[in-house]
C-alpha cells in the first residue's frame, strides 16, 4: 500500500513518459550499433566491468574439469600414454616427409621465384562460453587485446578452421563461427582445385557452399581446404567435407552442403592464427572509372 | 510477490537496496553461466525475471534504470546488437509498474500466467529487432525460457521475500 501515493506527492515524469525516453535511447543505441558503428567505446567499458563477473561464471564449469581430470584412472593414464606414443612415432614418420618435401618446396619454390609461404603463428586460447544468443553461432574466448589478438583473425583448432574473431574486448574475443550465418570462407576443393565460397547456415554442423553451378564437379567426400585468395584465411586449412549434393534443374545453382570437419560445436582449446598473411600489393587502378553521381551532377 | 488479500497478510520489513542489487546481480551471473545445448533453450532469461518482480513488488525503487542498464550489460555479454535487450527490458518493466496493482491482486496461477504473458512479450521483442536485423526464426522453443521462468515465479518469490521476514 506504501507502493501507491497519492498523485500529488509523484514525482519525476509518468511511467509513460519513461518509457518513451528509455525506448528512444534504445532504439538510438541500435541504430547507433547497426549502422554506424559507433558505440565502440561504450561497448568496451561495459565488457570491463563485466568481465569480473563473466570469469566467475565460467568457473564453476571448469573446476568440475579440473576435479575430473583430477581423478582419472591408472588404467586409462596408461592407455592414453600407449595410444600417444603410437601416434607420435606414426607421426614423427609422417614428419620427416613433410620436412624433406617442404625442403623440396622451398627450393622449387626459389627456382620459380614465387614468394615464400610465410609460416604460421598461433595464440592458444580457451573457450569461456558460447554465446546465449539462439539467433547466431558465436564463442567468447579468454583471449583479447591485451594478447594480440585483432578483429578479422582466423581460428582454428587441431582438425580444421572453426571461425573468425569479430570483436575483441581487453581481455575476451568473439569468435564467430563458421557455421553463423553471416560467415563466409572462402575454400578450395582439394581434388581439383575448384575454389568457391562456404557460407554458414545458422544451424550447428551444416554448411553451404554458395553459387555453385550445375555442372560443376563436387562430389560426397570431397573434401574443401582455404583457398586463401581473401587474404585473411591462410592457404590449406581444412574447412569441411561434402556430405550431400543437390542438382535441381529448376535452380540455377547447386545446392552442396558439407559438414565442417573444425570442432565447431565442441569446447575445447582454440588456435588465434596471427600472421596476417602477406599479400602483393593490390594493383594500382591506372584509370578510375568515372562514378555515376560525379558524371550526373557535372 | 506479494500475497492474496483475501490471505492472513504478513507484514514485511522494508526492503533494503542492497538487496534489490544484491539479487539484480546474481541474476546477471545466473544468465552468464555458461548454458549450451538443451538448457540454453530451458533457461528462463533470469534478468528479465528479476527485474520484473522488483517492478511488480517495489515499483517505485526498481525501474527503467535498473531494467536499461542491465539490458545494455545483456547486450555485451553476448555480442548482440547494443539496446535489444535494454529495449525489451524498459518495455518489460513499463508493463511491470503499470500492471503492479492489478498483478499483486492475484494470488498463485493467475499471477503466473500475467507473468507468462509478460515474459512472451519480452521475448517477442528481442526476437522482432533480430528478425528486423535479418536473422532467421530460431523456431518455437525460443519460447520455452518464458514457460520455465513462469514455473520459477512462485519459489524466486518466496526466495526473494525471505530477508524481509522478521528474525
Amino acid at each position: 500500500m506504501e507502493h501507491s501515493p497519492p498523485p500529488f506527492f509523484k514525482t519525476g515524469p509518468t511511467p509513460l513518459a519513461r518509457l518513451l525516453i528509455f525506448s528512444a535511447l534504445s532504439l538510438a543505441f541500435l541504430i547507433a550499433d547497426a549502422r554506424f558503428n559507433y558505440l565502440v567505446s561504450l561497448r568496451q567499458v561495459a565488457a570491463v566491468i563485466l568481465y569480473p563477473l563473466q570469469r566467475i561464471a565460467a568457473s564453476p564449469a571448469s573446476i568440475v574439469q579440473r576435479i575430473g581430470d583430477f581423478f582419472v584412472t591408472h588404467g586409462s593414464l596408461r592407455s592414453d600414454n600407449a595410444r600417444l606414443t603410437h601416434e607420435n612415432f606414426e607421426q614423427g614418420a609422417l614428419l620427416q616427409q613433410l620436412k624433406a618435401l617442404e625442403a623440396e618446396n622451398a627450393q622449387l619454390r626459389n627456382l620459380l621465384a614465387a614468394r615464400d609461404r610465410l609460416p604460421i603463428k598461433v595464440t592458444t586460447a580457451e573457450v569461456l562460453y558460447a554465446a546465449r544468443d539462439p539467433f547466431s553461432r558465436k564463442v567468447i574466448v579468454d583471449r583479447g587485446s591485451q594478447h594480440d589478438v585483432l578483429p578479422g583473425q582466423p581460428v582454428v583448432d587441431n582438425r580444421g578452421v572453426v571461425g573468425q574473431v569479430t570483436r575483441v574486448y581487453p581481455w575476451l574475443a568473439e569468435v564467430t563461427l563458421v557455421t553463423d550465418k553471416g560467415q563466409f570462407v572462402p575454400v578450395q576443393n582439394v581434388r581439383n582445385g575448384l575454389r568457391s565460397v562456404l557460407g554458414g547456415t545458422g544451424s550447428d554442423g551444416t554448411l553451404e557452399l554458395r553459387f555453385v553451378p550445375l555442372q560443376a564437379d563436387y562430389q560426397d567426400g570431397d573434401e574443401l581446404v582455404t583457398s586463401g585468395i581473401d587474404g585473411v584465411y591462410p592457404p590449406g586449412l581444412p574447412v569441411a567435407r561434402v556430405t550431400g549434393i543437390e542438382r535441381s534443374v529448376e535452380q540455377i545453382f547447386a545446392r552442396i552442403t558439407c559438414v565442417p570437419l573444425g570442432g565447431v560445436a565442441h569446447y575445447n582449446q582454440l588456435l588465434i592464427v596471427n600472421g596476417t598473411p602477406s599479400l602483393p600489393p593490390r594493383p594500382v587502378e591506372t584509370q578510375k572509372a568515372p562514378r555515376s553521381r560525379k558524371s550526373r551532377s557535372g | 510477490m506479494p500475497e492474496a488479500r483475501f490471505a492472513p497478510q504478513e507484514i514485511l520489513l522494508p526492503v533494503k537496496a542492497g538487496h534489490i542489487a544484491i539479487s539484480l546481480m546474481v541474476a546477471l551471473f545466473l544468465n552468464l553461466l555458461p548454458w549450451s545445448g538443451v538448457w540454453l533453450w530451458i533457461k528462463p532469461d533470469f534478468v528479465a525475471l528479476v527485474v520484473l518482480y522488483w517492478c511488480i513488488e517495489q515499483p517505485r525503487r526498481v525501474g527503467f534504470v535498473a531494467a536499461w542498464v542491465l539490458g545494455l550489460f545483456m547486450d555485451v555479454a553476448d555480442g548482440t546488437l547494443f539496446g535489444q535487450h535494454a529495449l525489451a527490458y524498459s518495455i518489460l518493466a513499463f508493463a511491470g509498474i503499470v500492471l503492479h496493482r492489478r498483478v499483486r491482486m492475484f494470488s498463485g496461477t493467475p499471477q503466473v500466467i500475467h507473468v507468462v504473458l509478460l515474459l512472451l512479450m519480452n521475448d517477442l521483442i528481442v526476437l522482432c529487432i533480430r528478425l528486423a536485423g535479418g536473422a532467421d526464426f530460431p523456431g518455437f522453443q525460443y519460447f520455452i525460457g518464458s514457460f520455465t521462468a513462469g514455473a520459477l515465479w512462485l519459489p524466486l518469490g518466496a526466495l526473494l521475500r525471505l530477508p524481509q521476514r522478521h528474525a
